[in-house]
């Protein structure tokens, strides 16, 4: 068997991309393309008075203003699901321009469609709306009072109210409690590409090219929203330029431009402008959280109480499960976490990457920093005091676990028992060196549905394989090709893995980092049966030498069928497809996932930070960050750690410089890349990535427990800690800034 | 082409492109045409209309004009040709020899691209980043004077603190400025009727109750140069940008400095503050209080104080009166070290 898994191959979309070969979604040429601009309410809350779109429809170049008045009807907003179910998946269950009601800044009012982009933008400029302004709340401050007890969050699929054993029984036991507010600032997920979709009808069939983490869940919720067949929807999506969760639920553009097409009678783009990207596509909200940690003298813990207070839209019951892994990832008898809501005038929140993971454990693990200092205990010490080694909850035993060998590996990278543990003993100079710590973890979620892959061998022994999933930068299409060599036992050169087509086999939205795992059993199990079944007619071929063979001792390597004790008996696929006549042979595979596993299996991980801290100007600067994960088998080494990578700098991020402001005019008042802050290359530390593998038989197949987030979740909190050890302070809000600090 | 039902149809914006060689040339035509504009480096007047935050224009590119050139003088001054630039002025030795506070500034600004397209005119004239400015849907009497300032309850973490009006608390955005207004250039500009010259000092204007009115240049004044007179102490000097941001990112405090520290006392100052003022913010209170003075942190400390002393905080931005006080002394010290010399 050939061991194309694992190995660091470079990205085999690279070279399209990074020549610019690759066609994105606003890329596709089509004859008779026209542009479609959207356009955002102005208000939080009230009404449209009158639109008046006479200049705009006069303008050079338009062929249509669509507006509440005149936009054609489609069919009904299906329910809120996330899009891992494998169904429609609407991001929020409000579709806009059917009334003149507006319920949030940005809110699209009007579809400006026209012969060039240009032309389509000026006539947006001539629209003439009048509002009437309502009372508005849009921030946690402004709706405080008004918050109530969510019955489920999350589409439904989570229950506002988790509790285990006696919290409050848990607490007065506890010789040491701390109790720690936080704060979070919203976020918004900025990938390089805009949301961005082409629509083209033929008929009464609809080709859609959609910058989406799921051709499928667009397909499905366009068939809901356009009351079309799912049969005459075709969803393709060659290339994104990464998503983040901003394209993992289906928002009303893709629709919007499908209406468009259908009404001019034209191929329509609608891209949504980077301004656009901060009302139109969900974002993750700001939120409060109030944790409450009880210990016995131990620093075991006894009791956890963790509440969140955050905003939704008048629509959903929308709060990212900050609580999740932080109820589940140490042994403790006694929790409760609650979800408060307060109706505002935002769209609904979505996912972003490391959705509540992130920001619940960066108050668990902050907090279990300070609970290890009011105990003398070292914080590694703690955290392994409290591994939890079956799941709190019920007991069960961990899918698989090797989060100790993590925080091993971890703590001999950053030299954490060499260090000078006082806060503020470590200095360069005028500057304060700190260390910190946290754990990581992230749920392995299971798709809702069936995996499906197709493999072809041609009689030349190569072979294409096929599933419908979009590669959304994170190196899947590569991973997948890996994984097929290896399945049917064929060179990875001679492998060509074919995605982002709904019309190919079907696999859900590549989302929660479930993506590699579920497309991987699918794409496992139909080589697997595609090379059986190339076995199985060898053995029955009396021209074979493998003829009556026993298949357990068939192996296949380089395209090449041999006895495993006698490997000079045997042949090639090719040879056997040409004896036969046949130009080629073809496999389907359906993976029917287990029930969701999320609650005992997960990606762990051990996280360090080093920061500099500039005491006098509140400048943070981190130096080092070190990451070790469990994150059971690597498909591919290379886009794995780049994963990883990425999470672990967006973790920085997400500490020190992401935060959407609102204004007090209930609009994003920081909506463009000069004010929203990622980092650049400066703030890039040095970054250390390493894997421990595990063997995860419950997962999938191949024992992938995923890699696209868990980089993130305790980035912030290590950094945090860090910045506790250098300067002796405590913060408790995400993004940390200077003004904290001074 | 006409469309509709009274036969009118509404034309697209239009924005003309025409490019000229000499300096009088481009004079003329911009003057003749009030809808007219100069084109240098482009990285803000093409993002102002690509927003819509501008006009039609007809632009006249002025690329080609040969004000480009970076001059010692014989008297010891340098002169930086107006299309010079940024990139080309920060790397040059005769800049950086001279005046290391401005190259630093010039580098610490911006990106490497824009760097590399802006000229040194235009950053004189870049506009400021204040989103409100931006953002047609809201009140702002720079972009349309009499609706309003959105900032002063806005969100306002990032603007201004000094010099500021009930009109207008926008942040100036250049770096380069800054340091230019601690070497005390002087701009120099022509038009139809000849040349001016103005100390940078006069070059940017508070916003007061005109915020609309940046500058007091008139339509068809063409910046040239920027001549900067010798200052020997400027070999030792420095630019102190502090941002969220490691880079890309305008200056929360910056600190232009060029101090020379003799017998253990401040023999002379010159000191200009980036981030927190509606201008380049020449401290000319603090560099009172230093001359004199021993070059020591209480008095560093006092000279600060005395520069923010009539700074007026917003509901977000309080906190960059005690950074301005801090990035001060730290200029100070840091400069103080290093001996006088470089």
């Amino acid at each position: 068997m050939t061991t194309a898994i694992g190995r660091p191959i470079d990205r085999v979309d690279g070279p399209a991309k990074v020549t610019g070969a690759g066609r994105y979604s606003a890329d596709v040429p089509l004859p008779g393309l026209v542009h479609a601009v959207v356009v955002g309410s102005r208000i939080p809350a009230g009404r449209i008075i009158s639109i008046d779109t006479r200049a705009a429809e006069q303008a050079n170049g338009v062929l249509a203003v669509l507006t509440h008045l005149n936009l054609p009807k489609g069919g009904s907003v299906p329910p809120l699901v996330p899009s891992l179910a494998g169904a429609a998946a609407t991001g929020q269950t409000f579709f806009p321009m059917q009334d003149e009601v507006i319920h949030y800044a940005g809110q699209h009012v009007a579809v400006v469609v026209a012969e060039t982009l240009e032309q389509a933008e000026h006539a947006a400029t001539l629209l003439r709306i009048d509002y009437a302004a309502a009372p508005f709340v849009t921030t946690v401050e402004q709706g405080r009072e008004q918050a109530y007890e969510a019955r489920r969050i999350f589409g439904g699929f989570l229950p506002g109210r988790v509790e285990r054993g006696d919290v409050d029984a848990g607490l007065a036991e506890a010789a040491v409690t701390v109790d720690l507010g936080y704060r979070y600032a919203a976020n918004h997920h900025n990938p390089i590409e805009c949301s961005a979709t082409t629509a083209v009808w033929q008929g009464d069939r609809l080709t859609v090219y959609d910058a989406t983490q799921g051709p499928n869940a667009t397909l499905h919720t366009l068939a809901e929203l356009l009351n079309v067949m799912p049969s005459h929807i075709r969803v393709v999506t060659d290339f994104v330029g990464g998503s983040f969760g901003c394209k993992a639920m289906i928002w009303d553009h893709p629709a919007l431009a499908a209406l468009a097409a259908r009404h001019v009678g034209r191929p329509v783009r609608l891209a949504l402008s980077r301004e656009q990207m901060f009302s139109s596509v969900g974002h993750r909200e700001q939120q409060e959280q109030q944790l409450t940690l009880g210990a016995d003298a131990q620093g075991r813990l006894t009791a956890v109480r963790h509440h969140k207070l955050s905003p939704t839209s008048h629509f959903d019951d929308w709060a990212e499960p900050s609580l999740g892994v932080a109820s589940q990832l140490y042994a403790c008898p006694n929790y409760q976490g609650v979800y408060r809501l307060i109706r505002a005038n935002t769209m609904t929140p979505t996912f972003t990457r490391c959705p509540g993971e992130a920001s619940g454990m960066f108050a668990l693990e902050t907090a279990l920093d300070e609970l290890a200092e009011r105990l003398g205990l070292d914080p590694l010490e703690i955290r392994l005091r409290n591994y939890a080694e079956t799941t709190p909850g019920d007991g069960t035993p961990w899918s698989s676990k090797k989060l100790r060998e993590c925080y091993r590996r971890g703590a001999e990278l950053a030299g954490w028992d060499r260090r000078d543990p006082r806060v503020g003993a470590l200095r360069d100079g005028d500057t304060l060196l700190g260390w910190g710590m946290a754990t990581s973890a992230y749920p392995c979620y299971q798709p809702g549905n069936p995996q499906r892959a197709r493999a072809r061998l041609y009689a030349d022994g190569s072979a294409v394989v096929q599933a419908s999933i979009s590669d959304i930068g994170t190196g899947s299409a590569t991973a997948m090709t890996q994984v097929a060599a290896d399945g049917l036992g064929v060179q990875l050169e001679r492998v060509r893995f074919q995605y982002g087509d709904s019309d190919l086999p079907n696999t859900a939205a590549a989302v929660g980092s479930a993506g590699a795992g579920m497309v991987s059993a699918a794409v496992h199990v139909a080589t697997t049966a595609l090379r059986d079944q190339l076995i199985a007619q060898a053995l029955a071929d009396p021209g074979s030498p493998l003829h009556g063979a026993d298949p357990r001792q068939v192996t296949v390597a380089e395209g090449r069928m041999a006895l495993r004790e006698r490997p000079d008996v045997g042949e090639t696929y090719a040879a056997l497809l040409q004896r036969a006549f046949m130009a080629d042979a073809e496999a389907v595979g359906t993976w029917n996932p287990p029930p969701d596993t999320s609650g005992g299996s997960m990606t762990f991980g051990a996280q360090f930070a080093q920061v500099a801290v500039d005491p006098d100007l509140g400048l943070v600067r981190v130096r080092r960050l070190i990451g070790v994960f469990d994150a059971g088998r690597i498909l591919n080494r290379k886009t794995a750690h780049s994963q990883l990578m990425g999470g672990m700098i967006w973790g920085m991020s997400h500490a020190l410089l992401e935060g959407t402001r609102m204004g007090p005019d209930g609009r994003w008042a920081n909506a463009s890349l000069g004010e929203y802050l990622v980092p650049v290359n400066a703030d890039a530390p040095e970054v250390v990535v390493e894997t421990v593998e595990s063997t995860d038989t419950v997962v999938n197949p191949l024992g992938v427990k995923g890699v696209g987030e868990v980089g993130m979740v305790g980035t912030a909190a290590a950094i945090a800690n860090a910045i506790h050890h250098a300067t002796g302070k405590r913060l408790h809000r995400l993004p940390i800034t200077i003004e904290d600090l001074l | 082409m006409e469309r509709g039902e009274k036969g009118t149809t509404q034309n697209m914006r239009s924005i003309s492109y025409s490019r000229v060689a000499d300096v009088a040339t481009a004079i003329a035509t911009v003057t003749a045409d009030p809808d007219a504009a100069y084109l240098a480096g482009g990285t803000t007047k093409v993002d102002m209309l690509r927003i819509y935050a501008e006009p039609s224009q007809r632009l006249v590119d002025i690329n080609d004009l040969p004000i480009n050139h970076i001059e010692l003088q014989p008297d010891g001054a340098v002169r930086l040709g107006a299309l010079a630039r940024m990139n080309d002025v920060a790397m040059s030795p005769i800049v950086a020899q001279r005046y290391p506070l401005l190259a630093e500034a010039l580098v610490l600004g911006a990106s490497a691209q824009l760097r590399n397209m802006a000229s040194m005119g235009g950053n004189m004239l870049q506009r400021t980043r204040c989103s409100y400015f931006r953002d047609h849907e809201a009140a702002c009497n720079k972009r349309v004077p009499g609706s309003g300032c959105s900032a002063l309850t806005g969100v306002n973490r990032g603007h201004a603190v000094l010099g500021t009006s009930e009109h207008c608390i926008a942040a100036h955005p250049s770096d380069a400025a800054v340091a230019l207004s601690a070497l005390d250039a002087v701009i120099h500009v022509q038009n139809r009727d000849g040349h001016h010259a103005y100390a940078i000092d006069d070059f940017f204007l508070a916003p007061e109750d005109t915020p609309e009115r940046e500058h007091p240049l008139q339509h068809g004044d063409l910046i040239t140069a920027i001549e900067i007179p010798p200052l020997p102490m400027a070999r030792d000097s420095l630019y102190l940008k502090v941002r969220d941001r490691e880079s890309y990112e305008f200056a929360l405090v910056s600190v232009a400095l060029a101090l020379r520290v003799e017998g253990g006392a401040v023999a002379e100052v010159r000191m200009a503050l980036g981030g927190v003022a509606t201008k380049p913010w020449r401290a000319r209170r603090a560099e009172h209080a230093l001359l004199g003075r021993p070059a020591t942190h209480e008095h560093f400390l006092h000279a600060a104080r005395e520069e923010t002393a009539d700074a007026v905080p917003r509901s977000m931005n309080g906190f960059k009166i005690e950074l301005a006080r801090r990035t001060m002394v730290r200029a100070l010290e840091t400069v103080t070290a290093r001996g006088g010399t470089p």
